[in-house]
């Protein structure tokens, strides 16, 4: 190789290094290194040191009513997400069936965080990333319309937690086997409007992140989300991927395996057998383009986005859709809601069981398991959020970008390389957790 | 420059779950107007555009769980020239204060294979044990109203009004009808810090104490109150350990309940 050097590239022969000692715009701590020699990067760390706060170690010997409060202070943008796994894995450990209309309650409620974290995501974390801006407040002084209808629409989200889940962050209206209180008709009439005005929002969401222009960028992913018969995944559903992974989520341990790496805190995950996998709002709309409503896949088209789409400097275009998907369904829900008689079905641990959650936060999947014992106290607990999953992808798409665009000046390439990491909303608390 | 002669904010992070400063960003319609009477100008949640300090107004999240965020906050307290805590982890240790009572070390080989790795320290304490604090907002979260009433009350130079009674009190001031009279539903109330809005009872369930320990507390007789209602010793130290479980109050009752359980 030595031979063959040109005198240009002996010029930039020195070693070259890509550094962000704090990460902007994303949700907790962390860092980037890179190094490049010869261009060519040798090292891509994505450095988690947000302290670990040990809950699955705290989990243990605390009841199973107390996982879904608890796990929720795992993240303050994504708390219903840790509710829902908690409460589904305590449902299967516990063998209870909920009704369809608390199922739909919960569905509703995990519309509003996903429209929430989203919304949050796109206007006030990614956006300036795409128009060249330090934040959305700088932003908001050229096009304060822009940064106003992303606020009203975050709001909704907000609100509709605020309805259904009693607080926007850290909801306390959910508990294993349903509700509190179960929102009154009224009360969720009160939505209706608000949602209506959202829709049309969302429409002009989709059309103004569709505009941006997008870095040449594709990787060849394997894509990992829930997938169910009839809809856009939430809740529940199989495990898929598009490199043949199709499983019951009570077989995650067997097909997923978390490693330590020295410069994170949060734990790296592999499918067993191959390597990375990407979960989060790309992968779920590669493998459920189908599910979404009419108008949505009509957006999508008329963006120009079909899957498979593997560039994801493109993921805020699909939040944008998944958002106008939430509203959607947020509407319909409202619409034809009945108020279950009861609130919650009654739950009583009798024997040892294991119980397992999957449930899609707004990153992506979120997976749950803890061992009970007879009078319902955990055993033992273990929780892979979203972020850690997406770690290892994260790091290679740094080292094929940097690949790609050594060339860049040296500002415009970190702050692309920043740009690739929050192109995933990593949640680094979580990550952590 | 106009926009230099606003006062300087910085939010700054410790170990927390992000949900205090979020909070500062679901002021949805009061954002653009704070943005427009203080200049944002270390909030690395919201922004890359890091302005040097001193701060006129630090608001720290978090707790300190480490032996680098130990040294930090001095540095934080230093370009400080207000510094108020955000949260239930900044003002009591949080929900990672659970290893308090615990050997840290268990904790880590619990998590992490390869223990060696992780550095943290034996307990999560409050930013107030490191440095002085100016004004502690209790929550966790904390309330968003109550949030803009310290940036407010700081803008105005004047005291935020902000109460230190119980969740009791909201609820009479609601007309909420007292779960634990009506309906036997054990509630942390009487000792836990106002701040919610009361919010727990008013959907029938008992307050679980996100605000941490109102002032002077009787923890020992709610306790008592709590055991006619069927609660038994391991009940009672689980409830008073969970997110302000380093609050001393707290913990001082989770401990009595602890000795009695053995």
């Amino acid at each position: 190789m030595k031979s063959k050097k040109t005198e240009k590239s002996r010029k930039i022969d020195a070693v070259k290094e890509i550094k962000v000692n704090n990460l902007a715009r994303v949700e907790g701590e962390g860092s980037l290194y890179i190094k490049l020699k010869e261009n060519i990067p040798v090292e891509v760390r994505l450095n988690i040191f947000e302290p670990p706060r040990f809950f699955e170690a705290f989990l243990r010997g605390r009841m199973f009513t107390e996982a879904i409060d608890m796990t929720a202070r795992i993240c303050g943008i994504c708390p219903v997400a840790y509710q829902m796994s908690a409460a589904h894995a305590m449902e299967d450990a516990l063998e209870i069936k909920i009704g369809e209309e608390i199922r739909k309650l919960r569905r509703l409620l995990y519309c509003g965080e996903w429209i929430e974290s989203h919304v949050l995501h796109i206007y006030l974390l990614h956006a300036p990333d795409f128009l060249g801006y330090e934040s959305s407040i700088q932003l908001a002084e050229d096009y304060p319309e822009i940064v106003k209808r992303g606020l009203r629409l975050k709001k909704l989200g907000n609100s509709i937690l605020e309805l259904v889940g009693g607080r926007a962050v850290h909801p306390l209206n959910v508990r294993v086997g349903g509700f509190y209180r179960i929102p009154l008709k009224n009360e969720l009439r009160l939505l209706k409007e608000e949602l209506k005005w959202g829709i049309e929002a969302c429409y002009e969401t989709v059309s103004w992140t569709s505009e941006f222009s997008f870095p040449e960028f594709e990787r060849d992913y394997e894509f990992v989300s829930l997938s169910h018969p009839e809809e856009y995944p939430f809740n529940e559903g199989k495990l898929i991927s598009n490199k043949g992974l199709d499983i019951p989520v009570h077989e995650y341990d067997r097909h997923f395996v978390e490693e330590q790496v020295k410069h994170s805190h949060a734990l790296h995950s592999k499918i067993r057998g191959r390597d990375s996998y990407l979960v989060g709002p790309l992968a779920r709309f590669n493998l459920n383009f189908e599910k979404l409503f009419p108008e949505v896949k009509e957006a999508a088209r008329s963006a120009k986005l079909l899957p498979v789409c593997g560039n994801p400097f493109k993921s805020i275009l699909v939040r944008s859709l998944e958002v106008l998907q939430a509203c959607l369904e947020a509407l319909r829900i409202i619409e034809q809601y009945e108020e279950p008689e009861h609130p919650a079905v009654p739950v009583s641990p009798t024997k040892e069981e294991i119980g397992y959650g999957c449930t899609e936060a707004p990153r992506g999947i979120l997976y749950h398991r803890y061992s009970l014992d007879e009078k319902g106290i955990i055993l033992d607990a273990k929780i892979v959020p979203p972020t850690s999953q997406n770690q290892k992808t994260i790091e290679e798409d740094l080292e094929s970008f940097v690949k790609k665009n050594y060339s860049l000046p040296q500002e415009k390439l970190t702050w692309q390389c920043e740009q690739v990491i929050r192109n995933y909303d990593p949640c680094i608390s979580c990550s952590t957790h | 420059m106009r926009k230099n002669k606003k006062p300087k904010l910085a939010v700054w992070k410790f170990t927390s779950c992000d949900g205090c400063q979020l909070s500062l960003l679901d002021c949805e319609d009061e954002l653009l107007a704070l943005s427009d009477k203080v200049e944002i100008a270390n909030f690395l949640e919201a922004s890359r555009a890091v302005l040097k300090g001193p701060y006129d107004l630090s608001l720290v999240e978090g707790s300190i769980t480490t032996p680098q965020d130990a040294e930090r906050i001095h540095q934080v307290r230093r370009v400080s020239k207000l510094l108020i805590t955000i949260g239930a982890c900044a003002a009591s240790g949080g929900i990672q204060a659970l290893r308090n009572f615990k050997e840290v070390k268990q904790f880590i080989s619990i998590v992490y294979a390869k223990p060696e790795y992780i550095e943290t320290l034996n307990k999560s304490t409050p930013i107030s044990d490191h440095v002085p604090v100016d004004f502690e907002l209790r929550g966790c979260p904390v309330n968003k109203y109550q949030l803009l009433e310290i940036i407010a009350a700081f803008l105005n130079r004047r005291k935020p009004v902000i109460s230190a009674r119980s969740v009791c009190m909201d609820c009479k001031l609601k007309g909420t009808v007292c779960v634990m009279v009506a309906d036997r539903i054990p509630c942390l109330g009487p000792v836990t810090h106002a701040g919610c809005c009361a919010l727990c009872p008013s959907i029938h369930r008992g307050c679980y104490g996100c605000f941490g320990p109102k002032e002077t507390p009787n923890t020992a007789s709610l306790s008592r109150t709590w055991e006619k209602l069927g609660a038994d010793q391991d009940d009672l130290v689980r409830v008073f350990r969970s997110f302000n479980s380093g609050a001393e109050p707290f913990r001082r009752e989770s401990e009595i309940h602890e000795i009695k359980k053995d």
